[in-house]
């Protein structure tokens, strides 16, 4: 049985990655991410964890490094923020179309200029079409339980691509709160030892990452991406399977009261917990609101999507990023997932919550009554900020 | 109008605005607190302790730091919720229901009491009386003071009034009961410390005045 106890949510994620028997991390440290990291390492040098704890000279390395080991069969973690991820940005690239199951704890955070250590998910966001599968935390159980499916979904054979744990940086990373932290026997029932299909090994040796003349690029390319599109089947069932192991049941997306709602607000991440507290509000007044949230960022729950807002007369989707130059990143990809539906809800893309900023209930509750303003009148702008002066 | 007479009246007209905030302590019995302290004094670890506290008597809490780099001697904020119902609200605690105050010096530059709900409570360290600490915020709502400092550095040896204005706010408000903080204590500091920490917590606690 696991046991509750009250902790940080980063120190969380360590505790899993240690009950999932990590045999090499290789990370450097960047806040909001450094907890994770820094206990990691600790666990380590007081021999509570049989790993390769490898210290990098940055994060091109850190990942860099992390290809080696997963190439090589190892169990292998690794964990960034911010401006961290943009530096791994053409690694990133490569873990995924090597196959390679790494894992990733990333701490959501904002991008410079100007300097903002605290959380937005522009970060992530810039990073969304590699080929990673990534996911996305409210709580800290969710940081825990996610980063022990994380290893199972990615070193599962059928799936064989790097996952990204995504986790609001401050709001997840640095909050104490009770976390059910599972046994060790349990983990170990639930995660199998990886077992990669074809590891660098010097008795039989194998190319991995080569050279692709034009004649054969586009075919390795098609593959790897029917390979990524294949992998929600088989992601469906490993949440099903870890709610059979521990109780927990995650899906692609999460609704909350959306069965009758005419309005649905739209959110990702730690803030939809707080988006919560202004549905009930507005439901006790009567109103017919209610909440989706995309857990599943990558590959897009498509279906999952489609079937959870298709009875909304408007959606107000919440970006944390802006993506320059055109609508906010979320919107858009929803905007395009509805398209082609007949039924189609009207849409309000809002962005706040950027570099940390707190989204209070009550601002929630304004938001959702904006964006249902802006969806009846039609959206003219692309996006529109909320509370932001100037 | 000069700078004193500004501010104070800036304080009224903060606290006379009709604060569209949900009243989250009656809607689901839970408690709201905000820390003030400087860097180093260990705001950030009172409210964990407590947090931890509570959680171990099967409650749910969550406990924050003000996010971002932090500096010794700058002033920060820490934020705790106590609920018998699971915590959704994931922000900086705006409207509390408790104050807690680990440096005086901090009433000369910022308005701890902003935001807090009629009916709250505030929890200082000083060394001054509660006339005079009332004069200095203008507030006559419940106030707990005690003089933290000259009990840790008594017990402790140092100025960190972090455990010891745990004992303050215990004492003030039934939050968790005082012997649940022992444990937590002995887990968080070596033997030697714990055993003085738990002794600041006791001494505090007896030695808080609350009043109105």
């Amino acid at each position: 049985m696991g046991k509750r106890e009250g902790l940080e949510v980063s120190l969380a994620v360590a505790e899993a990655v240690k009950l999932a028997r990590a045999d090499v991390i290789a990370a450097y440290p960047i806040t909001p991410q450094t907890h994770i990291v820094e206990k990691l390492s600790e666990m380590v040098a007081e021999g509570e964890l049989d790993a390769e704890s490898i210290t990098v000279e940055s994060e091109h390395s850190a990942l860099s490094a992390c290809l080696g080991s997963a190439a090589a069969g190892a169990r292998t973690f690794t964990a960034t923020s911010g401006q961290g991820l943009e530096l791994m940005h053409e690694v990133v690239y490569i873990a995924s179309s090597m196959r390679l199951p790494i894992v990733m704890a990333e701490a959501n955070r904002a991008l410079s200029a100007p300097l903002s250590v605290w959380g937005d998910h522009s970060d992530v966001m810039a990073v969304r079409d590699t080929g990673w599968v990534q996911i996305f935390c409210e709580s800290g159980q969710d940081a825990f339980d996610l980063t022990l499916w994380a290893f199972r979904a990615a070193e599962d054979k059928r799936v064989l691509f790097p996952v990204m744990v995504n986790l609001d940086g401050f709001h997840l990373t640095h909050v104490v709160e009770p976390i059910i932290i599972e046994d060790q026997a349990a983990v170990d029932a639930y995660l199998p030892p990886n077992d990669f299909p074809v590891p660098l090994d010097p008795r039989k040796p194998v190319n991995m990452g080569t050279f692709a003349p034009p004649h054969i690029y586009s075919e390795i390319k098609k593959s790897q991406e029917v390979a990524f599109q294949g992998t929600r089947p088989v992601l469906r069932e490993l949440l099903d399977d870890f709610a059979k192991h521990f109780g927990r049941k995650y899906n692609f997306v999460e609704t909350y009261k959306a069965d009758d709602a005419e309005t649905l607000i739209l959110t990702m991440g730690s803030y939809s917990q707080t988006a919560s507290v202004a549905v009930d509000e507005l439901r006790a007044k009567g109103r017919k609101v209610g909440q989706v949230r995309i857990r599943l960022w990558r590959p897009f729950p498509f279906d999952e999507l489609r079937a959870a807002v298709r009875n909304a007369k408007r959606l107000v989707i919440l970006d944390r990023a802006i993506a320059s130059g055109t609508s906010s990143p979320v919107a858009t990809e929803v905007r395009s997932a509805l398209y082609n539906e007949e039924k189609r809800s009207k849409i309000a893309s809002i962005v706040a919550g950027l570099g940390g900023r707190d989204i209070l209930p009550e601002q929630f509750v304004e938001i959702i009554e904006r964006g249902e303003k802006i969806a009846d009148e039609g959206q003219k702008e692309p996006f529109e900020m909320y509370g932001v002066r100037g | 109008m000069d700078l004193k007479a500004r501010r104070s009246a800036r304080l009224e007209r903060n606290r006379a605005k009709k604060s569209k905030h949900f009243n989250t302590s009656e809607d689901t019995a839970m408690i709201e607190i905000r820390f003030h302290g400087r860097g180093g004094q260990g705001a950030v670890t009172s409210a964990e302790l407590i947090a931890l506290a509570a959680i171990e008597q099967g409650r749910y809490a969550q406990s924050m730091p003000s996010f971002g780099p932090e500096r010794r001697g700058a002033p920060v904020q820490a934020y705790l919720r106590v609920s018998e119902e699971e915590i959704r609200v994931r922000a900086e605690v705006t409207h509390p229901d408790i104050v807690v105050v680990l440096d005086d010096g901090l009433l000369n530059i910022m308005d701890v009491t902003a935001g807090l709900k009629p009916g709250g409570l505030v929890v200082i360290n000083t060394h001054q009386n509660e006339s005079d600490v009332r004069g200095t915020m203008k507030y006559k709502g419940r106030l707990a003071t005690v003089d933290a400092l000259k009990i840790a550095l008594e017990t402790l040896k140092v100025p960190i009034t972090n455990t010891t204005m745990i004992g303050a706010l215990l004492k003030a408000s039934n939050l968790v009961p005082l012997d649940s903080l022992i444990p937590q204590i002995k887990h968080r500091f070596n033997p030697k410390l714990a055993e003085r920490n738990i002794e600041a917590l006791k001494k505090a606690f007896e030695e808080t005045k609350v009043s109105g």
